[in-house]
């Protein structure tokens, strides 16, 4: 028996999972491919791979490399730490499991934020721009504001899917309009403004919101190539909330120019 | 780069594409039918567009001011944009890319018919049944013009879907995909009218 396990654990280890990484040593230097052969084990994702290159940073040449850096948090899909371009897509590494992929497995940082090293980029520019659409419901005063207006249970399902959105940043790399030339802030901002306009007490701000998306990189820069609601892993319909985004836009709009006032309501 | 003021730029582009230019696209299809009725039809429904009263107003004001500010600004989206259809190979990505394409073509196609007809009409030559036969009897010319009209009649169509979508009107995926089913075929109802009138020059 135990010399069968032996045997076993040998064909299992003689079995190797291909990677070709691109690798990029500081922010300014230019990026270069690196081959990797690891060995095999069963339900390996492709964070467990990187592990395994970390703790033997041999490229297939066998040379002895740097080990390859990459980001990751929650190792759950709801973080959106992970995320790289993962044979020519955008996703999480987390999920991404080897048995499922072609091999040589290519790992590409995403392109569209700034590289900082390796598989690791910087995201700040979504979370700069969370600030910049008020992403969040505002509760504080400076005395007991009491309860909330109820909001209908209806509601709270479908705005739950909206409130998935973890910022990974694959719906803006999926994008063609999200790149050096626009200042786009991409699909999934503009369904966050849905989101917290949907709330009973967000919608109190709502016209600065839409006030903000109706500015320089907001909603006017999608082109509908609609690659964001395909490319979203956690299944949101952000064309939906683009194009109701779209609706409020014009309401607000005409309200800007035509109504009696500016503000809410 | 992005300015403030893009948003209502953007909404205006997207307006100026159905009203006026594409009402406009469509009654220029649709005269140039005509042409199937024969050369006098034509040369009748012809001069009566060309005399209409204030047709210089109408011309500069429906037709070249709106277009003008149609095209070059639609030239500066169409090179902002960085395609990727190796990547996501669906059908609204594609959609976008070939709303793109047949953009910039579309402003060199459109250039040289306003040259070959509005300028050489200003310049005394008389435009007419012949004119348009004499240009199109030139199989490169009658191959350029088929591809000028397909791809005006697409980039009608597809824009019509999504200035439903830029403008909030279909929202929900159903009913983006039912307006996509009418743009299909008002795409092909348009080209088959486009293509129909050029044909009647050249038999």
């Amino acid at each position: 028996m135990s010399e069968q396990t032996a045997v076993q654990e040998q064909q299992v280890a003689s079995k190797t999972v291909k990677f070709e990484i691109q690798r990029q040593d500081t922010p300014d230097s230019k990026p270069y491919w690196e081959s990797f052969s690891i060995p095999y084990r069963p339900n390996m994702n492709v964070i467990s791979a990187l592990m395994e290159i970390r703790r033997n940073p041999v490229n297939a040449d066998g040379k002895k490399t740097t080990p390859v850096n990459w980001d990751m948090n929650c190792l759950e899909e709801v973080c959106g730490a992970c995320s790289m371009v993962i044979n020519g897509r955008p996703r999480q590494s987390c999920t991404a499991l080897v048995d499922q992929l072609t091999q040589p497995i290519r790992l590409e940082p995403m392109r569209t934020f700034p590289v900082v090293r390796d598989l690791v980029v910087d995201r700040e520019f979504m979370f700069d721009s969370l600030k910049r659409i008020k992403a969040w419901i505002p509760i504080d005063g400076t005395y007991d504001l009491g309860e909330g207006p109820r909001m209908p249970e209806r509601k709270r399902q479908w705005t739950y899917e909206l409130s998935k959105c973890m910022t990974c940043g694959v719906c803006l790399e999926a994008c063609p309009n999200v790149n050096d030339k626009s200042n786009f802030i991409g699909p999934a901002l503009l369904s966050q403004v849905r989101l917290f306009n949907a709330h009973p007490t967000g919608a109190m701000n709502k016209d600065e919101r839409l006030q903000t998306i109706m500015s320089d990189g907001g909603i006017g820069e999608c082109g509908n190539s609609q690659n964001c609601v395909v490319a979203c892993p956690k299944g949101i319909p952000l064309t939906t909330s683009i194009a109701a985004m779209n609706r409020a836009t014009t309401v607000q709009m005409f309200k800007n120019f035509f109504g009696s006032d500016h503000m809410v309501d | 780069m992005s300015r403030e003021s893009d948003f209502y730029l953007r909404r205006l582009h997207s307006l100026l594409g159905v009203i006026p230019v594409g009402l406009f696209v469509t009654q220029h299809l649709v005269v140039n039918h005509f042409a199937t009725r024969g050369e006098e039809a034509f040369n009748t429904a012809s001069n009566f567009m060309g005399n209409l009263p204030f047709v210089l107003f109408l011309e500069w004001f429906i037709i070249y001011i709106p277009l003008m500010f149609h095209a070059f600004y639609g030239v500066y989206i169409a090179f902002t944009a960085k395609n990727n259809v190796k990547r996501y190979g669906t059908f609204r990505n594609w959609m976008f890319l070939l709303q793109r394409v047949t953009g910039v073509f579309l402003v060199i196609f459109i250039a040289w018919h306003i040259y070959e007809t509005r300028i050489q009409k200003a310049l005394g030559a008389e435009v007419d049944f012949d004119m348009m036969a004499n240009i199109l009897s030139n199989p490169f010319m009658l191959a350029f013009y088929i591809v000028g009209v397909l791809s005006a009649t697409f980039h009608l169509a597809n824009g019509l879907w999504s200035f439903a979508v830029t403008w909030g009107i279909a929202q929900s995926p159903n009913s983006q995909k039912i307006v996509s089913y009418i743009t299909i075929l008002a795409f092909l109802v348009l080209s088959v009218i486009g293509v129909q009138a050029l044909l009647a020059f050249v038999v």
